[in-house]
């Protein structure tokens, strides 16, 4: 393969990883919103609408982000400028760079073309993923020192010491994981613990993986460890002074670090690409069977909430007295028709036997997929601890993080020693 | 090509950075470019094939010690006015005598003409397998002896922080 | 045009005369010990180079050693600053001569 193409390619996964992850964060702060709603026995954002259609309270995410744009920024007289400004471009900007050594499936082999789904293979990938996630802190500081408030400044102080006392935590916790896996690439770590759960590093390394998801929450900066931020004490913390879209860069980057840490999590504790007791070769050999259960699963999935959706819409005719009324049915009457389509084609088409590109590429897809559903369900986590515990006090949160985390984490280390000394004997 | 290239953007990043730090008034301006600085060496460190040395510059210096460093100076939160340019007395002739002292030995350096052939290239070199095994066998004592001096830094930093002993 | 041993030996070089410029001329503390840092980074450089180029491991080492023992100096160091800053408000350098009696 020639260089242009090479770097075409490159380009293109570039914009497609970044692109990917960014349009993420509407839909997590939808999550969010809807989380916290129902766990606080409420509806959650339902009103906002396009034509009557509404996709259960995303458009307002696209609300906000039209808000957020066209709204004007402001500053105060004692903000220094230069570093006021730069601050949030930092803070997006380390969360997006991040991703780039995050693999998400395995390569997709077809003939003797090859194709990563990952920007960089690092051979030093988790220290990269640390190196630059210790960059931070920068956004932080430089936000409540520019921003001239008493507020924003403690709120800096606190985010920024908070931040690195939970980094030698992190630290800590993921030399256990270089112990026992070996290497520092993320593939190998992922290659390292197969497709079957109990060889997992949760599993296997049960502290190292409760040390650093806590570590992730202090990192991210949420609760129970939103002390930079706390609002009860610090009005908002270290974005006090923000308005408009430097406040949205913010917004942004506490989603872009969400959904980094939740991949990390995945790749490093539950296998990464890795569907439970299937494993790559297996997918291969048997792609057409596999196609075929999707096929039905989908069909069946298609048909059954077109049904709902349909039945919802004849139920609350004539409800909102408007366009809301015909959502229901702008979207179910389409899922049936898929539905019946692939019900028909089914039994139409037949058997089918895919050919090796196809397979492969069957594959890829559905690692993909489990990746990203694996990923969704620790940000889902993350939403769900924040909205169910309540905050920590700051010498609570120090004595944790010193007292405690790193103690556990030297432990946790010696554990992993004799795990790997025993292992290879 | 693209090394050759590279080497320049960082080495250029690499001093200009370093006049900004040591003639900016306020230190909060010096840090922040000596965090460029240290960042561009990073660069250089990754072109010497020695990423892990790179990762761990950003991770040590950039993460932990400038962070330190911007604690401490936004605590201390030296006012706009007690802020001075200040230097020495005859910080020029110092300034120019240092300066002229290592153009000397420049010139005495690029004064033979051994200039090396292009670096080799060993699939070992630079990988962190090989450092740790270096650093736990060959260099052991030196290891233990830098975490004796870890500890005794910060037993030293604690006690010089608190208010009363 | 190929990148030799001796531009970064240079380049090592201006980076030490410039920290050292640095520890010289400034009185604020504060920048005295960011010179001091960058004069480790130069020499950092050099080893890296003369490791690079000989292919011994052993200037890698010598790196990793400097960086410890910049992060012990300046966890110290630092805490200097503050001690004394409790003491007299002040991070001049010059301003700090009560021992001269």
């Amino acid at each position: 393969m020639d260089f242009g193409t090479d770097i075409l390619i490159a380009l293109g996964k570039v914009v497609l990883i970044v692109v990917m992850v960014l349009n993420l964060i509407p839909l997590l702060i939808w999550m969010e919103r809807k989380g916290a709603a129902y766990i606080q026995d409420r509806r959650g954002p339902n009103r906002c609408h396009i034509l009557g259609i509404r996709l259960g309270g995303i458009i307002h995410s696209l609300a906000d982000a039209v808000k957020l744009v066209t709204k004007g920024s402001t500053s105060t007289s004692a903000t220094f400028h230069p570093l006021f400004v730069i601050a949030p471009m930092i803070s997006l900007f380390v969360a997006c760079v991040t991703v780039a050594v995050i693999p998400f499936t395995e390569p997709l082999v077809i003939g003797d073309f090859t194709f990563q789904f990952q920007i960089a293979d690092l051979s030093a990938g988790l220290l990269y993923v640390i190196a630059l996630s210790s960059l931070s802190v920068y956004a932080i500081l430089l936000a409540g020192w520019s921003s001239g408030g008493k507020f924003s400044l403690l709120g800096a102080l606190r985010g920024s010491s908070q931040m690195i006392s939970y980094e030698l935590a992190m630290g800590l916790a993921i030399v256990a994981i270089f112990l026992v896996s070996g290497s520092f690439r993320l593939n190998d770590i992922v290659a390292e613990q197969g497709a079957i759960p109990w060889h997992w590093n949760a599993v296997r390394l049960p502290l190292s993986f409760i040390l650093l998801f806590t570590a992730m929450f202090a990192e991210t900066n949420r609760l129970p460890f939103d002390l930079p931020e706390g609002e009860s004490e610090l009005s908002a913390g270290y974005h006090t002074e923000y308005s408009a879209m430097r406040f949205g860069a913010f917004f942004m980057a506490e989603y872009a670090h969400l959904v980094v840490g939740s991949l990390i999590v995945t790749l490093l504790f539950f296998g990464g690409w890795h569907i439970p007791f299937l494993s790559s070769a297996t997918l291969h050999a048997h792609a057409s069977d596999v196609l075929r259960i999707l096929w039905i699963i989908g069909g069946i999935k298609a048909l059954l909430l077109g049904a709902f959706l349909v039945r919802h819409f004849v139920r609350r005719k004539g409800y909102w007295g408007d366009l809301r009324d015909y959502e229901f049915l702008v979207f179910g009457v389409p899922l049936l028709l898929v539905g019946l389509a692939l019900a028909v084609g089914f039994f139409v088409v037949g058997p089918v036997v895919l050919p090796e590109w196809a397979s492969r590429l069957l594959v890829f897809l559905l690692q993909l997929g489990v990746m990203l559903a694996k990923t969704l369900f620790f940000v889902w986590v993350f939403i769900w601890v924040r909205w169910t515990l309540p905050r920590f006090r700051y010498d609570q949160l120090m004595r944790l993080g010193w007292k405690v985390m790193i103690p556990l984490g030297l432990v946790n280390i010696f554990i992993a020693g004799m795990m790997t000394m025993y292992l290879e004997r | 090509m693209l090394e050759t290239i590279l080497f320049y953007l960082f080495a250029a990043t690499s001093v200009t950075t370093a006049l900004l730090v040591i003639s900016r008034v306020n230190p909060l301006m010096s840090a922040l470019w000596l965090v460029v600085c240290l960042a561009s060496s990073a660069g250089l460190f990754a072109l010497l094939s020695a990423p892990f040395l790179a990762i761990i510059q950003i991770l040590v210096y950039a993460g932990a010690v400038m962070v330190l460093f911007l604690f401490v100076i936004m605590l201390i939160d030296i006012s706009k006015e007690a802020l001075k340019p200040r230097v020495v007395r005859f910080a020029k002739v110092v300034a120019v005598s240092i300066t002229g002292y290592f153009t000397v030995i420049v010139c005495i350096v690029l004064w033979r003409p051994s200039f090396l052939p292009a670096p080799l290239a060993d699939a070992a070199y630079g990988d962190v397998k090989v450092l740790g095994k270096m650093l736990l066998t060959d260099y052991a004592v030196p290891f233990e002896l830098a975490s004796l001096l870890l500890l005794a830094a910060m037993i030293g930093a604690v006690v010089m922080g608190k208010k009363k002993l | 045009m190929t990148i030799t041993l001796q531009h970064y030996l240079f380049l090592s070089l201006v980076m030490f005369t410039i920290g050292m410029v640095g520890v010289v001329v400034r009185r604020n503390a504060l920048i005295i010990f960011m010179s001091i840092e960058l004069m480790l980074n130069a020499v950092n450089i050099a080893f890296l180079a003369f490791s690079r180029w000989s292919g011994l491991m052993e200037g890698q080492v010598a790196v990793f050693f400097v960086l410890a023992v910049a992060a012990a100096e300046a966890g110290v160091g630092l805490g200097i600053i503050v001690a004394l800053y409790r003491n007299k408000p002040t991070v001049y350098v010059d301003d700090l001569r009560l021992l001269r009696g």
